[in-house]
């Protein structure tokens, strides 16, 4: 079938402002939109930009807004949009080139929260014990791949881009509920910050956004009640 | 601009970030080159799980897993690395666990381990539960640990650089040469730097996209392999490219070995588990070679679903729990990509092109070797995928190539400190960016209407898939060579339409073009040579194993002519060639 996507295009060395292209082409139902960004760049246009790198869902390379939402462009296919597809880069973040976006800022807050085990104890000869229950406190959050997907789906953070955001409050939540880490009480220490967990409303567009499935507003929620009453 | 390290790291997948963190508790200065972001590096999308033998669910031993990786890679892996790998492995595995790998959980809080192809106890008897695993993103959960580890230790990391070139000093490597950094293209903006370091790692991952049918990410075009090429060093084993049994329909994305491993089934058209013919012991858990040979047979003896070229892979008496569990993004894979729901109906599966067994030849340290005497080049490194050490031999057992970035990786990051406490930095090189920034030049500048990039890349990717896959013969590796050559003229044509400097990414397409011709050609060259049938590489006009003639290693160098020959003998320590049997 005939499918038509507008993409939204920008070239910092010619462009002064973001414009929308038109391109039609040829597209089966479960041909994905990274399908149809590649056949584009390789039969209409080579200029067009946009990063891809395992081209299914598990990378986090192509997150952009499809359709005016977030997704990965790898991961949602034709017949789930229809004949009419917009693309556009993640909102809030600088755009770099077409779908393309500086993500400096969103890795600076990733490392914010101290995104790494945090224990100093000897480690003993074999592994530490974990219990199967306490592995499923934590189990959603470290599905998270990075893609900022969430993060820039969130009216919080386009209101506040000093906002931490969704993304990496996942993060420290994965690390906050591991039996394994001690370093509870500095990332809550962290999120407890103005630009911390309350600036969430729990509007659900990051889970919505979310390509792992990662049920965010709970995380942010369970970090919320850590920080007011303790790890629990 | 130039710049200058002790050390420098090329990738940022496994090995590269395993090596990275090694180098910084060591104190030595280093930055990490990624053409991607750290966590996008394709050792994320690995599943099932990384073997070793901890013994955490029944008795196992680490004799019985170099054992196994022996046999698997049909008695041409040097056993000496594969013992290090057997052994370290343990150790690694304990030390992802300490570094907060959330790997699943026996009843009694140790790692749990599941059944993987190949593996098994008592030398061959049955399988054995030796793949430590996190759900089926065990990759991810590798890929994350390690970046977070290196965020830890303050690693520098230099993201969406792409290496472009090696640099030598004291002559080419073949000539005595010592590696003195390398060439990196910013990908935002299209800036030429050097990079000085006393030593290179070259992490740069496998190549799996010179077939049409593949596993590998669109990132994966063997830079590092053929930029060592480039500069006259030898690729090893280069024929020996493996098809993985369970790749979605058309499109080659995996569905993990992990559920076979957990009891998952492979069905024809009629019903029949027809890997009882084939592996009567292991079943579906045989090595993917055999696994993927009885598919192709299954096929052409028109028990192919409704005839087709494909069967099922059948999960549905696992039921819900352990699949939701235990395989919850294959699960979600074969709904998205393929819109089965594998909870109630059986999945469409043909084997993709999946794991290079070859590579860049080195030693059990990672340092890279020049020829068939194993003589170092200073200063080099290579670990992962694109390095041949050679652990995988013929064809690589499942959950093996996480077990090698992370026994290498480390290795290499240890071996580089102690190369760099005992050498100099090297000078500046006049103009060591002008060779690459000529021929990338080159490719932007010529006039628009040449051959176009997409058009090749297809076009090879067709040649190699369709002539160079499981099974091969003189006539399909002659044609292949053909088309290669071909094709590889009209490539000295291409040009592009994206003139400028930002994110300028048709034209690093094209330079990966370049890549895995480099690359197809070597393997077909090598293929045509090896008149045996040996794990992958399958001969149907020489369909035995020949050890009298052939069991040695390939070394491909570039000629004047197209790739010239050598070879190496294995090494073979403890455990002499036999027949293969499953």
């Amino acid at each position: 079938m005939k499918v038509e996507l507008r993409i939204l295009r920008f070239d910092p060395e010619r462009d002064e402002a973001q414009h929308w292209e038109r391109y039609e082409l040829e597209a089966g139902p479960m041909d994905r939109v990274l399908d149809l960004l590649l056949k584009v760049k390789a039969e209409q246009d080579g200029t067009l930009s946009f990063r891809r790198s395992c081209g299914h869902g598990i990378c986090g390379s192509d997150a952009m807004m499809i359709n005016n939402r977030n997704r990965l462009a790898c991961r949602i296919r034709v017949d789930q949009l229809g004949r009419k597809i917009s693309v556009a880069p993640l909102p809030g973040l600088p755009v770099e080139k077409d779908l393309i976006v500086d993500m400096t800022g969103f890795f600076e807050k990733y490392r914010s929260v101290k995104p790494y085990l945090i224990n100093d104890r000897p480690a003993p000869e074999r592994e530490r014990r974990q219990s199967a229950a306490q592995r499923a406190l934590y189990d959603d959050t470290t599905k998270c791949i990075l893609c900022a997907a969430c993060t820039t789906s969130c009216p919080s953070f386009w209101a506040r881009p000093e906002y931490v955001g969704p993304a990496a409050i996942v993060q420290a939540h994965r690390f906050i509920f591991d039996s394994r880490d001690e370093g509870a009480e500095e990332r809550l220490d962290i999120l407890a910050d103005e630009n911390g967990v309350w600036r969430c409303r729990t509007i659900f567009n990051c889970v919505d956004a979310c390509p792992r499935g990662i049920n965010i507003t709970r995380a942010i929620l369970e970090v919320s009640r850590a920080i007011v009453g303790g790890r629990g | 601009m130039d710049q200058s390290y002790d050390a420098i790291v090329v990738g940022a997948g496994g090995a590269g970030l395993w090596a990275a963190l090694e180098l910084a508790r060591e104190g030595v200065s280093t930055a990490v080159l990624t053409k991607l972001y750290p966590t996008r590096s394709h050792t994320g999308t690995a599943q099932g799980g990384v073997c070793a033998a901890l013994g955490n669910l029944e008795e196992d031993s680490p004799e019985w897993h170099m054992f196994d990786t022996v046999k698997g890679g049909d008695y041409l892996t040097d056993q000496d690395a594969a013992e290090v790998l057997a052994h370290e492995a343990i150790e690694t595995v304990v030390e992802l666990e300490h570094m907060g790998l959330p790997f699943n959980r026996t009843p009694d809080g140790k790692i749990d381990q599941r059944r993987f192809g190949g593996h098994t106890r008592n030398f061959g008897e049955a399988p054995v539960r030796r793949a430590c695993y996190a759900a089926d993103r065990t990759g991810h959960m590798i890929l994350q640990t390690l970046y977070q580890q290196c965020i830890k230790h303050g690693v520098e990391f230099c993201d969406e650089y792409q290496v472009v070139d090696l640099l030598f000093e004291g002559g080419e490597p073949m000539k005595g040469g010592r590696a003195a950094g390398v060439v990196a293209y910013r990908v935002a903006d299209g800036q030429l730097s050097s990079f000085r370091a006393k030593a290179v790692l070259l992490a740069t991952g496998g190549f799996g996209r010179m077939f049409r049918i593949t596993s590998n990410a669109y990132s994966l075009t063997g830079d590092g392999v053929s930029l060592v090429y480039r500069h006259g060093l030898p690729l090893e084993d280069m024929e020996f490219f493996q098809f993985h049994p369970t790749g979605i329909v058309g499109i080659g994305i995996l569905l993990s070995e992990a559920a076979r491993g957990e009891g998952g089934t492979l069905l024809n058209d009629k019903g029949e588990r027809f890997m009882e013919r084939y592996a009567p012991k292991l079943m579906e858990l045989a090595p993917r070679d055999m696994v993927s040979r009885a598919m192709y047979q299954e096929i052409r003896a028109g028990r192919g679903i409704d005839g087709k070229d494909y069967l099922y892979l059948d999960v549905r008496h696992l039921g819900r729990k352990v699949i939701e569990e235990k395989l919850p993004d294959i699960t979600d894979f074969a709904r998205i990509y393929q819109g089965v729901e594998p909870l109630k109906e059986p999945v469409p599966v043909q084997p993709t092109a999946h794991y290079a067994m070859g590579g860049i030849p080195t030693n059990a340290w990672t340092e890279v070797v020049r020829d068939e005497k194993n003589t170092p080049v200073p200063g080099l490194f290579a670990a992962g995928e694109c390095a041949c050490v050679s652990v995988h031999g013929a064809n690589r057992l499942g959950t093996n190539s996480l077990v090698d970035l992370l026994v290498f990786g480390r290795r290499a990051g240890r071996q580089m400190a102690r190369y760099c406490g005992g050498v100099e930095r090297p000078r500046p090189i006049a103009d060591a960016v002008e060779p690459v920034r000529a021929q990338l030049e080159a490719i932007r500048g010529r006039q628009a209407g040449g051959e176009s990039v997409a058009v090749i890349r297809r076009e090879l990717a067709d040649a190699m898939m369709d002539n160079v896959g499981v099974y091969r013969d003189g006539k399909l590796l002659t044609e292949a060579r053909k088309r290669v050559k071909a094709l590889r003229e009209r490539y000295g044509r291409v040009t592009i339409d994206d003139r400028g400097t930002a994110f300028n990414t048709e034209l690093l397409e094209a330079a990966e073009t370049g890549y895995l011709l480099d690359l197809a050609e070597v393997t077909v060259a090598s293929a045509l040579a090896r008149t045996e049938s040996r794990g992958a590489h399958s001969r149907e006009d020489y369909p035995e194993r020949d050890d009298k003639k052939w069991l040695k290693h390939t070394l491909a160098y570039q000629g004047a002519r197209g790739p010239s020959l050598k070879y190496k003998p294995v090494s073979i320590t403890r455990f002499q060639p036999k027949p293969r049997t499953y």
